[in-house]
């Protein structure tokens, strides 16, 4: 079974977490704002990249919290996992950490 | 008045099973309660209402009578013998002060197999995931985690050779199958 790091509790099966989709997606300051299509862009569009991405996971059946990781979407494999709040860690072109 | 005339059913009442190595029991009524809290209030006061809060996230401090388990970084589940809850939330706001706080009664909520003997590890692991040797997850561990398809809450106090799984009533019947299942 894929082991995934839980920032707060260590490796723990891949079971016991759930993905919350694409990380660092800031909503906007001020929403009312924005017209329809950058509203739209903001609630949907991704990147949806083959390679490292940063997601939101939830450590559903364990601590509860939520945190960060960069995965690679093409291999599944995990590079880091990191709290919220904290800035995504740099990756270089190989899809490496730096 | 109304006179309240209300029998109380725990929902695996009067359960048991033996199987190799291993026997299973289920425990008696208690409140329980869900603390949630900063965790810099927790490591200023150490306890609340006697409940030891000063452990590591995933651990168990207390003796089996006042069990206090961290669940994540502010996050603690309370139990005690049944029949204390009014008394106790009051102790436990007292011992917290003003410190910002959540505390909520989740008695009913929860029911709880325990479990002794030489395969309790075997018998878990077959539906659970974790690492559960004495290395990985030893006596004072304690974790929200999964067996089967249930949620549990897996606790190995560390006093005693037993082993506490608590799981939501509605899943008990099939927490309690799925452990005497695994034990045959
Ligand atoms: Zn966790």
């Amino acid at each position: 079974m894929l082991l995934i790091k839980c920032p707060y509790c260590g490796q723990r099966p891949e079971t016991e977490f759930k993905c919350g989709g694409e990380a660092h997606i800031a909503r906007p300051e001020d929403p009312s704002a924005l017209n329809d299509e950058a509203w739209a862009d903001f609630l949907y569009t991704r990147s949806s990249i083959k390679g490292v991405l940063a997601e939101r996971w939830m450590h559903s059946h364990g601590c509860q919290r939520w945190f960060n990781a960069l995965r690679n979407t093409h291999s599944d494999a995990f590079l880091i996992t990191y709290e919220m709040g904290k800035p995504r860690p740099a990756v270089d072109e190989n899809g490496e950490l730096k | 008045m109304v006179e309240s005339n209300i029998i109380r059913r725990p929902v695996l009442a009067g359960r048991s099973a033996l199987g190799s190595s291993i026997t299973m029991t289920v425990a008696a009524p208690a409140t329980r309660f869900i603390l949630r809290l900063d965790p810099a209030s927790a490591s200023a006061v150490g306890s609340a209402g006697g409940f030891d809060v000063s452990g590591p996230i995933n651990s168990v401090r207390g003796s089996n009578g006042k069990l206090a388990v961290r669940l994540g970084p502010n996050e603690w589940f309370l139990i005690v013998e049944d029949g204390e809850g009014a008394a106790l939330e009051a102790a436990i706001a007292a011992s917290l002060g003003d410190r910002f706080h959540a505390l909520v009664d989740v008695s009913h909520r929860n029911t709880a197999v325990l479990l002794s003997g030489e395969n309790v590890v075997d018998v878990l692991n077959a539906g659970c995931p974790i690492d559960l040797s004495d290395a990985a997850f030893a006596p004072g561990s304690a974790t929200r985690t999964i067996l089967g398809k249930s949620e549990i809450v897996l606790i190995r106090p560390a006093s005693g050779d037993g082993w506490r799984v608590e799981c939501w009533r509605s899943f008990a019947p099939y927490v309690f199958e799925f452990l005497t299942e695994a034990s045959r």
